[in-house]
C-alpha cells in the first residue's frame, strides 16, 4: 500500500549523499566541477550516524518479522508435548478435560464450531449496518457533519471490550430473553432457532454474544469501507449523475462496485476481529459441557473464552499446553482470515 | 423546455427529459432511509453502553476514598474502599507497554517510509504489520505466557502483562508513524539534504518533528486501547486487593483485573465496585483520548 509514495521519492532510495558520490565518480564530466580526489576517496564512506541509525530501523523491521515468527514457534513448542499426551482426537473430539494432567482429554471441535458460528452471525448483522454507516459517512451526510459522525462511530471501537461484556450480559442479555424465547418458540423448527443446550433464561446464548459482538466489529468494518469509497473517481459519480441517475443508482452504479473488493476485505478484518474476541464472550456465553447444536440458543465457549476462563490455572505445564494448542488453532485461524484480507486489497492497485 | 415556448406545436413531444418514475423514487427514497436507519442503529449502543456505565458507576466515584484506597482488606460483601490499587496497576502497565513499544514502533515506521522502499524486507514487514495488527490478545498473552513464564522461567507479573500489551500497542503505532512520515513534504527532506545534512539527522530533526503531532496522537490512543485490555491481565497476573507498586513480583491488579474479579461479587458491594471500575476505565480511555486531541492541535506544525 505504501509502495508508489514511496518510490517516487529519492530520499526512498538509500543514501542519497552516497548516491549522488557515485554518480559524480562515474561520469565526472557531467558534474559541473571535477570531484577533487578526496570526494572520489569519500565515495564508499558512510557516516557512522547514517549507519547506526539505518541498522535500528532495519532491526526492528526484522524484529517485527522475526516476532510472528516466534509467536507461532513458541506456541507450537509448547503445545507439541500436551499434544503427544492428549487422549482424544485433538481436531476432531468434542470433549475438553484437562483438570488431571496425567489424563488429558481435549478436542478442540466444540471451540471451533462455537467460535466460527458466533462470529459468523455477528458478521451477518454487522455487514449490512456497517455498510449502511459506511455509505451514510461518505455520500449523505451533511459535508461539515460527515467528520463529528465519522468520530461518534470510531468512538465505539474506543470502548473496552469488557465493558461490552458487562452490558452484553447485565443489560441487554436481560430486554433479549423475551424475544429469544418467542423466536425459539415460534421458529424452532429450523434448527439454528432449536432449543440450545443453555437455557435462554439465563440470557447468555450465542444469540445475545453476536449481537455484542456485532456492536464491537461495526467501527472496524465501517472505517475501512469507509476509506475505500471515498476513493470513488470522482469522475465515475459526475457520469452517473450527468445521465440522470438518483442518489441510489449512483451508489449503486459507481461506489458499490468500486468499494465492493474493499468491503469484503473489511468484513473479513471485522471477522478477524471476532474470531479473537475474549473478554466479552467470556463473559456472556454460559459454560456448558454439552456438544454444540448449531443453534443460536446454545452456549458454550469459543477459543479465546475457553482459554480465558482456565488462565487463571495454568498450574501444570501439561494442562497449559492444552490451552496453548487452542491458542495455536485461533491464531493460525486468525492468520489465514487476515492474510486473505489483505491480499484482496493488494489485488486492487485503484485503493491507494 | 425553452424551444416548446417558442414553438407551441412541438409541446405534443414527449419532452427531452423525462421526469424520474416513481419505482425509482422509492427506491431511491427507501435507501436514504435505510442509510440514516444504519448510523441511527450504530449511535444507539454507543449512547446505551456509556449511560450505562455512568448512571452505575457514577456513585461510586464521587467518594474522594474511591481514588486514595485499596480494597485491602475488605471482604467482598463490605463496602468501602476505592480502587486506587486498580488505577496504580493500569496506569504502570499502560506506562511501562508504553516505553517499550514507542521506540520500537516509531523505528519500523522510519524503516518502512525512509529506508525499506519497494524491498523484500519492507513488503515482508508491512505484511507482518497487518498480521500482528490481527492477532487475538488472548494469543500475544499466551506467547508471552510460553515464552516469559514457561521458557524463561519468570513468574507471573505486571512486566509479563506489559510484554504482552507491547504486541498489541506496536501495530498501531507503526501504523500512525507511517501515515504521518508519509505527508511530511518530500522538499523538507532535499533541502535537508542540499545542505549536506546527513540523512539520520535529517530524519530526526526535520522530518520526525514535522510530524510530531500525528505520532503522539497516535501513541496516546494506542495507550487507551492497550489499558482496556483484558486477556492479558488474566492470563498473566494474579488480582492483589492491595497496592503493588512492584511490576516484577507479586500479584497486581488492574481496572479490567478488577472488574473481571467483582463481577462474581453479587453483593452490593461488588455491584458498586464493579461499575465504578467501568467508569473510572472508561474516564482514563476518555481522557487519553482528549489528549490525544490537544496533542495534536498544540503541536500541530504552523502552516502560514
Amino acid at each position: 500500500m505504501t509502495d508508489p509514495v514511496v518510490a517516487k521519492r529519492p530520499a526512498g532510495s538509500g543514501n542519497p549523499g552516497a548516491a549522488r558520490g557515485v554518480r559524480a565518480a562515474q561520469h565526472p564530466s557531467e558534474a559541473p566541477i571535477p570531484p577533487t580526489p578526496e570526494a572520489v576517496e569519500k565515495t564508499p564512506h558512510v557516516r557512522p550516524g547514517d549507519r547506526i541509525f539505518r541498522g535500528l530501523a532495519t532491526g526492528s523491521g526484522v524484529f517485527i518479522v522475526v516476532l510472528i515468527g516466534a509467536i507461532g514457534l513458541f506456541l507450537l513448542l509448547q503445545a507439541i508435548p500436551s499434544l503427544g499426551l492428549d487422549q482424544v482426537n485433538f481436531l476432531l473430539s468434542h470433549e475438553w478435560n484437562t483438570t488431571d494432567p496425567n489424563n488429558l482429554r481435549f478436542g478442540i471441535l466444540d471451540l471451533l464450531q462455537v467460535t466460527v458460528f458466533s462470529s459468523a452471525f455477528a458478521l451477518l448483522i454487522a455487514m449490512p449496518i456497517s455498510l449502511g454507516i459506511a455509505l451514510f459517512l461518505t455520500q449523505y451526510a451533511p459535508r461539515r457533519l460527515a467528520r463529528p459522525f465519522a468520530y461518534i462511530v470510531d468512538l465505539l471501537a474506543a470502548v473496552p471490550s469488557i465493558v461490552y461484556g458487562l452490558w452484553g450480559i447485565f443489560v441487554l442479555a436481560p430486554l433479549l430473553v423475551p424475544f429469544q424465547s418467542w423466536l425459539n418458540s415460534a421458529l424452532g423448527f429450523i434448527p439454528i432457532f432449536g432449543t440450545g443446550n443453555v437455557k435462554i433464561e439465563f440470557g447468555g446464548t450465542i444469540f445475545t454474544a453476536g449481537i455484542v459482538l456485532a456492536v464491537m466489529i461495526l467501527p472496524i468494518i465501517t472505517a475501512v469501507s469507509r476509506e475505500v469509497f471515498e476513493r470513488t473517481p470522482t469522475m465515475h459519480v459526475e457520469g452517473a449523475i450527468a445521465l440522470g441517475a438518483t442518489k441510489w443508482e449512483v451508489i449503486r452504479t459507481t461506489v458499490l462496485p468500486f468499494g465492493k473488493a474493499g468491503y469484503v476485505s473489511a468484513s473479513m478484518l471485522g471477522l478477524g476481529r471476532a474470531l479473537g474476541e475474549t473478554i466479552a464472550l467470556t463473559i456472556i456465553l454460559n459454560y456448558t459441557n454439552t456438544a454444540f447444536g448449531w443453534s443460536l440458543f446454545d452456549g458454550g465457549s469459543t477459543f479465546a473464552s475457553r482459554i480465558a476462563l482456565a488462565a487463571a490455572e495454568f498450574n501444570d505445564p501439561r494442562s497449559a499446553g492444552a490451552y496453548i494448542a487452542a491458542g495455536l488453532v485461533l491464531f493460525v485461524l486468525t492468520f489465514v482470515v487476515n492474510a486473505a484480507a489483505r491480499s484482496i486489497v493488494a489485488g486492487h492497485k485503484e485503493y491507494e | 423546455m425553452s424551444t416548446g415556448l417558442a414553438d407551441p406545436s412541438r409541446l405534443a413531444t414527449p419532452p427531452t427529459f423525462q421526469s424520474v418514475s416513481t419505482g425509482r423514487k422509492i427506491k431511491n427514497g427507501l435507501a436514504t432511509v435505510l442509510v440514516w436507519l444504519a448510523f441511527a442503529v450504530a449511535v444507539v449502543p454507543l449512547v446505551w453502553v456509556l449511560y450505562t456505565v455512568v448512571a452505575r458507576g457514577f456513585p461510586s466515584i464521587v467518594d474522594a476514598d474511591w481514588w486514595q484506597k485499596s480494597l485491602s482488606g475488605l471482604l467482598g460483601r463490605q463496602q468501602g474502599g476505592g480502587a486506587y490499587h486498580a488505577i496504580v496497576g493500569t496506569l504502570l502497565q499502560g506506562l511501562v507497554c508504553g516505553v517499550i513499544s514507542v521506540p520500537i514502533g516509531i523505528f519500523v515506521g522510519i524503516y518502512l517510509v525512509e529506508y525499506g522502499g519497494r524491498s523484500k524486507l519492507a513488503r515482508t514487514t508491512t505484511f507482518m504489520v497487518d498480521i500482528l495488527t490481527g492477532v487475538p490478545s488472548i494469543v500475544a498473552a499466551l506467547f508471552i505466557y510460553a515464552l516469559w513464564v514457561t521458557t524463561l522461567g519468570f513468574s507471573r507479573s505486571g512486566f509479563a502483562v506489559a510484554l504482552a500489551l507491547v504486541l498489541l500497542m506496536i501495530p498501531v503505532i507503526i501504523r500512525t508513524t507511517e501515515e504521518m512520515l508519509k505527508i511530511v513534504p518530500d522538499e523538507l527532506r532535499e533541502a535537508s539534504y542540499a545542505l549536506g545534512i546527513p540523512k539520520w539527522k535529517t530524519i530526526m530533526k526535520i522530518v520526525i518533528p514535522t510530524a510530531l503531532s500525528g505520532i503522539l496522537t497516535g501513541i496516546m490512543l494506542a495507550l487507551a486501547r492497550v489499558m482496556g485490555e483484558t486477556a492479558p491481565v488474566l492470563v498473566l497476573v494474579g488480582y492483589a486487593a492491595y497496592i503493588n507498586f512492584n511490576l516484577f513480583d507479586g500479584p497486581m491488579a488492574s481496572l479490567p483485573l478488577l472488574m473481571n474479579v467483582e463481577r462474581n461479587n453479587p453483593t452490593q458491594a461488588g455491584y458498586d465496585r464493579l461499575w465504578g471500575a467501568a467508569i473510572t476505565l472508561v474516564l482514563i480511555i476518555t481522557l487519553f483520548n482528549l489528549l490525544a486531541t490537544v496533542v495534536s492541535r498544540w503541536l500541530a506544525p504552523k502552516t502560514k
